[in-house]
C-alpha cells in the first residue's frame, strides 16, 4: 500500500509517514463503522426473525418438514386425475383471459393517465408550472395506495366483477408509471419543443410532436415492465377480492381434497402465462432500448 | 429530407422509398389509437360495463363516505322491557353508563327526549314515539293490536317507509325506526369518537387544555401511576380503536418486508455469481440457476404464499418467507445481469496481484455493483411494504389482515378509513426512508470509488 502511494509523493518524502498513518486511521475507522453496521444489521435480522416466528402460528423448524407435504399431496392427486387436465385448461381459459384483460386494460388506462400526469409534472414541459407539486403529490399518493385497499372498497360499492380491480390497478399504475415517465421526460431535448413553439404549435402539439417521439421507446419499455407486474397483481386481486383466475384458484383451494386437479390446472395456466409474458416483454424491451440507442 | 420529392437531385426510387415510409408511418399513427380504442371497447363489453351501472350500490358509497368522517350514536329503547341504551356505533364497548348520557338525550321518568338538532325532536314515551320534523310536521307512532299505527301528514314522502311491522324515517338530521320490539334513533356527528379515550376512562370528554392540566399539575387520579402514564396507557389499550394491535400490525407489515427483502438479497447475491456468464464457466450450471430464478419468478408470490402458509400457518414469518422466495428469483436475475455488465479491468488488476476468486469478488466486483445492488434492494424494500399488506391479507398477519377484516364486516368504515390513512403514511414513510438511505449510501459508495 505504502509503495503505491510513494510514487507521486516521492518529491516530498517527509510527508509520507503522516499520510500513511492518516490513511490507516481512516481505513480503521471505516472498517469499524462497517463492522458496527454489520453487527446492528445482523442483530436486527435475527431478532426480527425470532419475533416474526414467535408471532407466527407455526414455527420455522417445525414447519420446514411439512413444506413439501402440501405440494406433494396436490401433485399426486392431480397426477392420478391427469386425464382431466386438458379439459380443465379449456374450462379455466375464460377466467385467464379475464385476468389478462384486467391487467392489459389497467395498464393501458393507467399508462395513458401516467403520460398526462408525467407531462403535467415535468419541469420545462408542464403547461402550469405552479401546479407541478400538486400533480407530484397526487402521483405519490396513488403509488402509495396498495391496490387491494382500493379494490376491496370499490367491491363494496360496485359489486363484484373485474371493474373494481381495473380501477384499483390503473390508479396505482398511473402513479408508478407517472414517476418513471416524468424522469425520462426530464432528460428529453427541449429544442424540438422550442422549434414547434416558434411556429405557433399548441401545448398538445408540442408534446405529441416534440416530446413523444423522443421518449416513446423508454416509456413503452417501462409500460411493458408494468404489464408484467400487473398480470401478477390482477391474479392476486382475484384471490383476495373477485374475478379472474385468482378467484377460481381460491374456490378450488377452499374445496380442498378432490379438487386438486383444478388447483394444478390453474397453477400451470398462471405459470405458463407469466413466463410467456415475461419472455415477450423482455425481448420487446431489449429491442426497444437498443433501437433507441442506435 | 422532408422536401425530398421536390429535390431534382434525388432518384425517383429514393423518393418513392421515403414516400412509402411516410405513408406507412401516417397509417401507423392512426392505426395504433384505433387498435387501442377497439381493445378498450371489447374490454368494456367483456367486463359488462353496462350491467355495472345497475349493480352499483350508490347508497353504499354514501354510507361509506359519511362513515369515513362521522360517527353515529344509537339511542335504543327495548319496547318490551322499556330499557334505554345509548351506544356509540351500537357497540357494547361504546355504551354510555346510565348516569352519564350525552346532553342531547334527556330522560324524565318514562319519557326520553332526543334532540337531533335544527328543531328535530324525537320523543319516546309510554304510548309510543313521536318525531317532530320542522317543515313537515309530527310523525307519531302508537302500537295498537299487534300492529303499528302511524299518524303523519299525508301524503307520505319517500323518506318515510311504513309497514305494519316497521316504520322508518330518514332525514338529514338522523334516522329513526320503530318496530314492535324496539325503537331506535341514530344521530350522526362528525369526527371519530372515542379515538383516544373510551367512555369508561376517567379522561373521556375532557378538552385538550384540561388534559394538559391533568398531565402536568393536577393531583393523581390513580395513586399508582402518573396521570400522563395513565393517559397514555388508556390510549394504548383503547377498546374501540385497538391502537396497540394496530401499531403491532403496522410493525409486523414492515418487519415482513424488511426480513423478506434482506434475506432474499443475501441469498441471491452468491447465487447470482453462479448464474453470471463471466463468473461461471460451466454453461450447464449457469443454465440451471437461471431456470431456477425464472421458475421462482414465474410461480409468483401468490402461489408461494399459499404453499408456505400451509406449512407454517398464518403469521408474519410466513409472509416474510413468501416475500423472500419471490424476491430471490427477481434479485437473482437482476444481480446476475449487473454482474455480467461489470468492468473487467478492475478484476484483471486484482488478479494480477495474485488474489483468489473470493478476494477478486470482494475487492474487484462488489464495489462496482454496490450502487446498483443497493438501489434495487431499497426499491424492493419500499415496494414490498406495499406487497406485505396484500400478502398479510392472504396469510393472515399485519395491517392487511385488519383491513380485510374491517372491510368484510361492512360496518366499521371509520376503521377502514383509519387503516387506509395509516397504510398510505407507512408506505410514504418507507419510500422517503429508502430514498434517503439510497442517496446517502450511493453517494458514499461513489465517494469511495
Amino acid at each position: 500500500m505504502a509503495q503505491t502511494a510513494a510514487g507521486p509523493l516521492a518529491a516530498a518524502p517527509r510527508a509520507l509517514p503522516g499520510i500513511q498513518t492518516a490513511y490507516l486511521d481512516q481505513l480503521r475507522r471505516k472498517r469499524m463503522y462497517g463492522g458496527i453496521l454489520l453487527v446492528i444489521f445482523v442483530a436486527m435480522m435475527v431478532s426480527g426473525f425470532r419475533l416474526a416466528e414467535y408471532r407466527n402460528a407455526g414455527g420455522f423448524l417445525s414447519g420446514l418438514p411439512m413444506l413439501g407435504a402440501f405440494p406433494a399431496e396436490v401433485l399426486s392427486e392431480a397426477w392420478r386425475n391427469r386425464a382431466n387436465l386438458p379439459a380443465l385448461f379449456v374450462q379455466f381459459l375464460p377466467s385467464l383471459v379475464e385476468t389478462l384483460n384486467i391487467a392489459a386494460v389497467s395498464t393501458l388506462l393507467g399508462g395513458l393517465a401516467a403520460v398526462l400526469l408525467a407531462l403535467l409534472s415535468t419541469r420545462g414541459l408542464a403547461p402550469w408550472p405552479r401546479l407541478i407539486p400538486v400533480f407530484r403529490r397526487f402521483m405519490d399518493a396513488a403509488r402509495a395506495m396498495p391496490e387491494i385497499v382500493i379494490a376491496l372498497v370499490l367491491i363494496y360499492i360496485l359489486g363484484g366483477g373485474p371493474v373494481p380491480a381495473v380501477i384499483a390497478i390503473a390508479l396505482h399504475t398511473s402513479g408508478a408509471l407517472g414517476k418513471l415517465f416524468s424522469e425520462v421526460a426530464e432528460n428529453a431535448d427541449l429544442k424540438p419543443v422550442e422549434g414547434l413553439a416558434s411556429v405557433g404549435a399548441g401545448w398538445g402539439q408540442r408534446m405529441a410532436l416534440g416530446i413523444l417521439p423522443q421518449v416513446a421507446p423508454n416509456w413503452l419499455s417501462y409500460a411493458l415492465m408494468r404489464l408484467e407486474i400487473n398480470v401478477r397483481a390482477s391474479a392476486i386481486l382475484g384471490f383476495v377480492g373477485e374475478g379472474g383466475i385468482g378467484h377460481d384458484l381460491k374456490l378450488a383451494m377452499q374445496w380442498g381434497q378432490g379438487r386438486y386437479d383444478k388447483v394444478v390446472a390453474i397453477f400451470l395456466l398462471l405459470f405458463l402465462t407469466i413466463v410467456i409474458i415475461d419472455r415477450l416483454s423482455d425481448t420487446a424491451r431489449a429491442r426497444l432500448v437498443k433501437g433507441a440507442g442506435a | 429530407m422532408t422536401s425530398a420529392p421536390m429535390s431534382p437531385t434525388l432518384s425517383p426510387a429514393l423518393s418513392q422509398t421515403v414516400l412509402t415510409g411516410m405513408a406507412r408511418r401516417r397509417l401507423l399513427s392512426f392505426a395504433v389509437p384505433v387498435a387501442v380504442l377497439a381493445y378498450l371497447l371489447y374490454a368494456a363489453l367483456a367486463f359488462d360495463l353496462a350491467g355495472l351501472a345497475a349493480r352499483a350500490r350508490w347508497d353504499n358509497a354514501g354510507i361509506l363516505l359519511s362513515d369515513f368522517w362521522s360517527y353515529k350514536t344509537h339511542v335504543t329503547r327495548d319496547n318490551r322491557s322499556g330499557k334505554l341504551t345509548v351506544a356509540i356505533e351500537g357497540e357494547a364497548k361504546g355504551t354510555y353508563p346510565p348516569g352519564r348520557l350525552p346532553d342531547w338525550v334527556t330522560v324524565a321518568g318514562d319519557v326520553t327526549t332526543i334532540d337531533l338538532g335544527d328543531g328535530n325532536i324525537v320523543t319516546y314515551d309510554d304510548q309510543g314515539a313521536r318525531y317532530v320534523i320542522p317543515g313537515y310536521g309530527t310523525v307519531a307512532i302508537r302500537p295498537a293490536g299487534g300492529k303499528l299505527a302511524l299518524e303523519a301528514p299525508q301524503p307520505l314522502p319517500k323518506w318515510i317507509n311504513a309497514s305494519d311491522n316497521k316504520i322508518s324515517v330518514t332525514t338529514p338530521a338522523g334516522r329513526f325506526s320503530y318496530s314492535r320490539s324496539k325503537v331506535e334513533t341514530f344521530k350522526y356527528q362528525p369526527g371519530w369518537e372515542l379515538f383516544f379515550f373510551t367512555l369508561d376512562s376517567p379522561f373521556y370528554g375532557k378538552g385538550p387544555l384540561e388534559l394538559l392540566q391533568l398531565a402536568t399539575t393536577a393531583p393523581r387520579i390513580d395513586a399508582g401511576q402518573t396521570n400522563l402514564g395513565y393517559m397514555l396507557s388508556e390510549i394504548w389499550t383503547n377498546k374501540m380503536w385497538h391502537h396497540r394491535d394496530v401499531a403491532w400490525a403496522l410493525f409486523e407489515t414492515v418487519l415482513m418486508a424488511f426480513l423478506g427483502t434482506m434475506l432474499a438479497a443475501m441469498l441471491a447475491l452468491p447465487l447470482a455469481f453462479l448464474a453470471a456468464s463471466n463468473f461461471m464457466p460451466l454453461g450447464a450450471i449457469r443454465f440451471a440457476f437461471r431456470r431456477v430464478f425464472d421458475f421462482i419468478r414465474g410461480v409468483d408470490g401468490l402461489i408461494w404464499t399459499i404453499i408456505l402458509s400451509r406449512a407454517f400457518g398464518p403469521g408474519p414469518m410466513t409472509g416474510a418467507l413468501a416475500i423472500f422466495l419471490t424476491d430471490t428469483g427477481s434479485f437473482g436475475k437482476m444481480f446476475s445481469e449487473a454482474l455480467e455488465n461489470i468492468d473487467e479491468k478492475q478484476v484483471e488488476g486484482i488478479r494480477s496481484t495474485g488474489a483468489n476468486a473470493v478476494q477478486r469478488a470482494r475487492v474487484g466486483v462488489i464495489p462496482q455493483i454496490t450502487p446498483i445492488l443497493l438501489s434495487q434492494v431499497l426499491y424492493y424494500l419500499e415496494s414490498n411494504t406495499r406487497s406485505a399488506t396484500v400478502i398479510g391479507a392472504i396469510v393472515g398477519g399485519g395491517i392487511g389482515l385488519l383491513l380485510t377484516q374491517a372491510i368484510i364486516t361492512q360496518k366499521d368504515w371509520e376503521e377502514v378509513a383509519y387503516y387506509i390513512v395509516l397504510i398510505i403514511l407507512m408506505v410514504m414513510a418507507m419510500d422517503a426512508f429508502s430514498g434517503w438511505l439510497r442517496r446517502r449510501l450511493i453517494r458514499g459508495a461513489t465517494d469511495k470509488g
